[in-house]
């Protein structure tokens, strides 16, 4: 079977920085995969250039059998990825609900007149959006806040809800950039279970870059590692993490 | 499905408290309270703030800064006086005729708004607003400075003033602008269309498309990466706008005969007026729009006795209820002591203690 995921060769330079060089992985579908690596390593840029938003100077990106180089954010998007980011990116001045069901924009269509008329076909897209919207909050027991702000939901919370609006999009690979950055270990714990939960409930394959040790060889099955923008060791979890180049990176000589 | 209900009730509260304005002047202009003077200040009132509800869907609907709404106003005002003036004395019924001038202008105000807001889109905040402004200064001056007209020989358009040849009409005259145009505007057109303006923004802000837009405006990058065509969406709001914006320039060519492209009527003064509005109003709020354009703009006409303090006043008005409306702790004061606070307390008050909890399954 073909992987969901395949990049070759991917890279990109910034002036004269290689921030991504010759980058290769390829992801099974269902798998819990870990990008992990020092600060600066090019994690958040490998993210970005799988989401579109930076176009790589050489190589090629699959998602299953079709080639999705050089496509745009949102083509990217509606082909399938659907990302987080480090540092929350929520609608802030707009309620938990309407949050998730901009994700779920382009799945219920209707026109921008229909909605001014509020034609019946309004009153019944929003009827159906608020529904799915409620039934992916309640997975992630916000259904009882739906209609606050998403401002003023707690950090954890705020984390959730940026998973499930990505969700709403019915991507077949979900990014998460940095999950657990600023939570405590508690939070953490709860996060892991919510993340083999995502996996499990949506039968999704999940891509996640991640800091956090416990976490990563608590869910991650396979990791790749980064290191000044090249790949420095790929495969199964336990034994990436025992590989002595691995723990230089890390730790320094 | 308590949400959809709430926010229904917001929207209609709004248009009720348009017709209940709209009832309450009639009643005194029927007891013959009302001075000829400030019967005068209606319908410019309600093309005011039909201006101030397009110019909130973008600025607090969209988050992007338009400086140049008064030239989407200009627009609607002479495309829709050009047509006005060449019918007039055709025998075309008046009631059809303004209602067609009503769609012309818009028209040609959204056009201009999709055509400037291809390239003026690509920028963002300080930069936006300048090019806006630019672009309202300059339909402004190209408007005051146009010559058009017909003669046996067929239509003329110059830069400068040129004769006409046997039987012929100038329809735009330079400075002088369109003379003649019908006075078709009224206090209950005007009306109307303000509340077709407040039902076309507020639905938007409630559907699909309105989502878009207000997630473009929190953010950019988050709403790209869940499929949100950015490009798309912000013409769709600066479009509508524009052509909102259009249907009040319409309002106001046909509420006098003389139309003149001047810093007075069309001005980046006049937008920067509107935007008063709007963020006084509350940025994003459609009904505070409405209401802020009503006390402004009657205030300065009411306090004209006092003459040379009456500039004085306003600007300590202004003042003062921006920070009654933006003040931290005014705002927190607000959150503890306002009427909606009020209600709430009465409200859990009443309600006994059993109901509380199954109060959730309620909503």
């Amino acid at each position: 079977m073909a992987a969901l995921l395949s990049v070759n060769h991917l890279s990109i330079s910034f002036g004269g920085l290689r921030a991504v060089d010759d980058f290769n992985v390829e992801i099974e579908k269902g798998a819990l995969y870990g990008l992990i690596g020092p600060n600066g390593a090019g994690k958040t840029t490998v993210f970005n250039l799988l989401t579109g938003v930076y176009k790589p100077d050489e190589g090629r990106i699959f998602l299953g059998d079709r080639n999705i180089t050089g496509l745009s954010t949102v083509e990217i998007n509606q082909a399938g990825i659907a990302r987080t980011f480090q540092n929350i990116r929520l609608f802030k001045d707009m309620s938990v609900l309407d949050n998730v069901k901009v994700g779920l924009h382009n799945r219920y269509p209707y026109s921008t007149l229909a909605g001014i008329l509020k034609l019946p076909v309004y009153f019944k897209t929003e009827k159906e959006m608020d529904e799915k919207a409620l039934e992916l909050l309640k997975v992630f027991e916000l259904d009882g806040e739906s209609e606050t702000l998403s401002k003023n939901l707690p950090y954890g919370k705020q984390r959730k809800l940026e998973i499930a609006r990505a969700l709403a999009t019915d991507p077949k690979l979900l990014l998460l950039d940095e999950p657990a950055a600023g939570m405590n270990p508690n939070e953490t714990g709860e996060l892991m279970d919510t993340i083999r939960f995502v996996r499990d409930h949506f039968d999704m394959t999940i891509l996640l870059i991640e800091h956090d040790m416990k976490l990563v060889a608590g869910i991650c099955e396979a990791l790749t590692v980064l290191n000044f923008g090249s790949v420095l060791c790929q495969g199964q979890t336990s034994e990436v993490l025992k590989n002595p180049e691995v723990i230089k990176a890390y730790l320094g000589d | 499905m308590m949400k959809m209900t709430k926010q229904t009730r917001r929207d209609l509260i709004t248009y009720g408290i348009v017709i209940v304005f709209y009832i309450v002047m009639q009643l005194l202009d029927l007891a013959g309270i009302l001075s000829f003077h400030v019967k005068g200040l209606l319908v410019p009132l309600c093309y005011y703030a039909i201006a101030a509800v397009a110019l909130n869907l973008v600025v607090g609907i969209l988050g992007d800064l338009s400086l140049g709404h008064a030239g989407f106003m200009c627009i609607g005002a002479f495309s829709s006086s050009l047509f006005s003036v060449t019918l007039k004395d055709s025998g075309f019924p008046a009631g059809l005729r303004f209602f067609l001038a009503l769609l012309i202008g818009t028209f040609f105000a959204a056009l201009f708004g999709f055509l400037i807001g291809i390239p003026v889109l690509r920028l963002n905040g300080d930069y936006l607003a300048i090019v806006t402004l630019a672009f309202g200064e300059i339909i402004k001056n190209i408007l005051a400075a146009v010559y058009f007209g017909y003669d046996e020989e067929g239509l003329h358009i110059a830069f400068k003033s040129f004769p006409l040849q046997g039987e012929g009409k100038m329809l735009i005259n330079g400075a002088m602008g369109i003379q003649g145009t019908p006075t078709d505007s009224t206090f209950t057109i005007a009306v109307v269309i303000l509340l077709l303006a407040l039902f076309i923004v507020q639905n938007i802000v409630r559907s699909r498309t309105g989502r878009a837009i207000m997630s473009i405006r929190d953010n950019r990058i988050a709403a790209e990466a869940v499929g949100i065509q950015i490009t798309k969406y912000k013409m769709t709001a600066f479009t509508i706008s524009a052509a909102i914006a259009g249907t009040a320039g319409v309002l106001f060519s046909h509420n006098t005969t003389t139309l003149t492209a001047t810093s007075t009527y069309f001005g980046y003064n006049v937008s920067i007026l509107i935007l008063v509005y709007v963020v006084l109003g509350g940025i994003g709020n459609i009904r505070g729009s409405v209401i802020a354009t009503a006390i402004l703009y009657i205030l300065p006409e009411m306090l004209r006795g006092l003459s040379n303090y009456r500039m004085l006043i306003y600007a300590i008005v202004l003042i003062i209820i921006m920070l009654i409306n933006w003040a931290p702790a005014a705002i927190t004061f607000r959150e503890k002591y306002g009427i909606s606070a009020y209600l709430a307390r009465r409200k859990e008050n009443r309600t006994p203690v059993s109901d509380m909890g199954s109060g959730k399954g309620g909503s």
